[in-house]
C-alpha cells in the first residue's frame, strides 16, 4: 500500500524524489500544487476508498510523503 | 456606532477589553464573555438600523435552524447530493436576493456582514456533508457567527477552530502570549488603518480623482492598491488583536502581499481567509469532481477552467456590479496563464530559482496586481 501511495505521489508530483525523500514538504517544494492536491485527494479515495475532504486536514498535517499514508492507513482501518 | 472605527467605538472595546484580559490572566472561562461584549457591540452598532438589525437575527435564526436539520438529515440519509444541494442553495438565497437587489437598486434583506457571515454557514453545511462535522452546538454555532471582531468584514474564521478556542481555558502563559499579541495587532492595525489608509485616502482625493491620463492612471493604481491594502489589512489586523485578547485566535488575513512574486503567490497573502476558502470549498471541489467525471481531456485546461470559475465567484461575490465581475474574471485569467506558463515553460523552469528571475517576477505581479486594484476600484469606468 506504502508503495503504491508512494507510486502515486511520485507520479503526481512528477518527480521521483518523493520515494527517496517520504519527509520533504511536497508545498513548500512546489512539487504539490492546488491542482496536484485535488488530483491526490482523488486517487487516494479511487485507490484505498478512503475520502479526505479538501477543508478536513491542515496543510501542515498532510504535507509529506510519510504523512500522507500514515493518514490514509489510519483512516483504512478505522 | 461603527465596528473599528470612530472614537466612541474605540473607547467602548479599550474599556470592555480589560475584563476580558483580568479574566484571562485569572485563567477564567473568557465564553460567557465574549457573548456579553458581542451582543453589547452588536446592539450599538446596529441599533440606530433596526430593519438590519431583525435581517441578521432572522438570518442567524434561520441558519441555525437550517445547520441544524441538515445535520438530522445528513446522519439519516448519509450523502445525499440532493439535499445538499438544497441546504447549500437555502443557505446562500438571502445572499443571492440581496446582491441581486443592490444591482437593481432595492435593499431586501441587507445587513451589515450578510456577505461575510453565509461563508461560515455554508462552511458548516458542507463540512456536516463531508461527514468532518458530526455535532453542531446550537448556542456555540450562534457565538461563532455573531462573534463581533469579524461579523462585518472578516477575517473568515472556521467554526472547528472556532470551537477548540472557544471551548479552551487558556494557562496564565498561553495568556499572557495571546494578550501580547493581540494588543501588537491592535496597535498596528489602528497605525494602519487611521495614518497609513487616511493619508494615501487624502492623496487619491486631492491629487488624483478626476484626472484620467495614462500617469495619473497609473498613479491612482499605485496609490489606491496600497489605500485598499492598509484600510482593509489594519480593519483585520485590529480584528484580529481583538480576537486575541477575548482568547479566540482569528487567523490573520494578510501577509506582505506586495512582496508576492506571482499572483498564486499573491493570493496566498492577499486576503487569505478569503482566498484559502475559496480553494477548500470551491476549487479543490470543482477540480475533484472534473477528474471524476473526465469533465477535461488536458488537465492544464481543467485546472485554467477552474481558476478561472473559481476567481468569476469571488468576483460576483463582491457584488454583480460589472468592474466586480471584470475583477474576478481578470484575476481568473491571470492565474490561468500563470499556472500554464509555469507547467510549460522551460524557460520558467530554468531561470525561476535565479535572483533576476524573481526580481522581475516580482516587479511584472507588482504591475498586474496594482492593475487589478483598478479594475477593482471602478474608476475606470470614468474613462470607458
Amino acid at each position: 500500500m506504502e508503495e503504491k501511495l508512494l507510486n502515486l505521489l511520485a507520479d503526481l508530483c512528477d518527480d521521483e524524489e518523493v520515494k527517496s525523500n517520504p519527509d520533504e514538504d511536497l508545498f513548500e517544494s512546489g512539487l504539490i500544487d492546488s491542482l496536484a492536491f485535488a488530483e491526490l485527494l482523488y486517487a487516494i479515495e479511487e485507490n484505498f476508498g478512503v475520502i479526505i475532504a479538501p477543508s478536513e486536514v491542515e496543510r501542515s498535517d498532510i504535507n509529506t510523503a510519510n504523512k500522507i499514508i500514515a493518514l490514509v492507513k489510519e483512516r483504512m482501518r478505522a | 456606532m461603527s465596528f473599528f472605527s470612530g472614537y466612541e467605538f474605540f473607547v467602548c472595546l479599550f474599556v470592555l477589553l480589560i475584563p476580558a484580559a483580568v479574566l484571562g490572566m485569572t485563567q477564567k472561562s473568557l465564553k460567557w464573555y465574549r457573548w456579553v461584549i458581542s451582543a453589547f457591540f452588536i446592539i450599538r452598532v446596529y441599533g440606530s438600523t433596526p430593519i438590519q438589525f431583525l435581517y441578521l437575527l432572522g438570518y442567524v435564526v434561520f441558519a441555525t435552524y437550517l445547520v441544524k436539520l441538515y445535520l438530522f438529515l445528513r446522519t439519516k440519509y448519509g450523502r445525499n447530493k440532493y439535499i445538499y444541494g438544497h441546504a447549500v442553495f437555502l443557505a446562500l438565497l438571502p445572499l443571492v436576493i440581496y446582491k441581486i437587489g443592490v444591482a437593481q437598486g432595492f435593499s431586501l434583506f441587507g445587513f451589515l456582514g450578510i456577505s461575510y457571515i453565509c461563508f461560515r454557514v455554508i462552511q458548516v453545511v458542507i463540512e456536516t456533508y463531508d461527514g468532518v462535522i458530526c455535532e453542531i452546538n446550537e448556542l456555540q454555532f450562534v457565538e461563532f457567527l455573531l462573534f463581533f471582531t469579524s461579523l462585518s468584514s472578516g477575517p473568515i474564521d472556521r467554526s472547528r477552530r472556532f470551537n477548540e478556542d472557544d471551548d479552551r481555558i487558556w494557562t496564565r502563559e498561553e495568556y499572557t502570549e495571546l494578550l501580547s499579541t493581540g494588543i501588537y495587532k491592535l496597535i498596528l492595525g489602528i497605525f494602519y488603518k487611521v495614518v497609513c489608509s487616511g493619508l494615501l485616502y487624502y492623496v487619491l482625493q486631492t491629487y488624483l480623482d478626476g484626472h484620467y491620463g495614462p500617469l495619473y492612471l497609473a498613479g491612482y493604481a499605485y496609490v489606491y492598491g496600497f489605500y485598499l491594502f492598509f484600510d482593509f489589512a489594519g480593519y483585520c489586523a485590529m480584528a484580529v488583536g481583538a480576537s486575541y485578547i477575548l482568547g479566540i485566535r482569528m487567523p490573520d488575513n494578510f501577509n506582505k502581499p506586495f512582496l508576492s512574486v506571482d499572483i498564486k503567490d499573491f493570493w496566498n497573502r492577499w486576503h487569505i481567509t478569503l482566498s484559502s476558502w475559496f480553494r477548500d470549498f470551491i476549487f479543490t471541489r470543482f477540480m475533484i469532481d472534473s477528474v471524476r467525471k473526465k469533465r477535461f481531456s488536458n488537465r492544464l485546461t481543467g485546472a485554467a477552467v477552474g481558476l478561472i470559475l473559481n476567481m468569476l465567484i469571488m468576483g460576483v461575490w463582491h457584488g454583480l456590479e460589472p468592474h466586480y465581475i471584470a475583477y474576478g474574471l481578470y484575476h481568473g485569467c491571470i492565474l490561468a496563464l500563470v499556472e500554464v506558463y509555469q507547467k510549460k515553460s522551460g524557460f520558467y523552469k530554468r531561470n525561476k530559482q535565479k535572483k533576476w528571475y524573481i526580481a522581475l517576477s516580482w516587479f511584472i505581479n507588482l504591475n498586474v496586481v496594482m492593475f487589478g486594484f483598478l479594475i477593482f476600484s471602478g474608476y475606470l469606468s470614468n474613462v470607458l
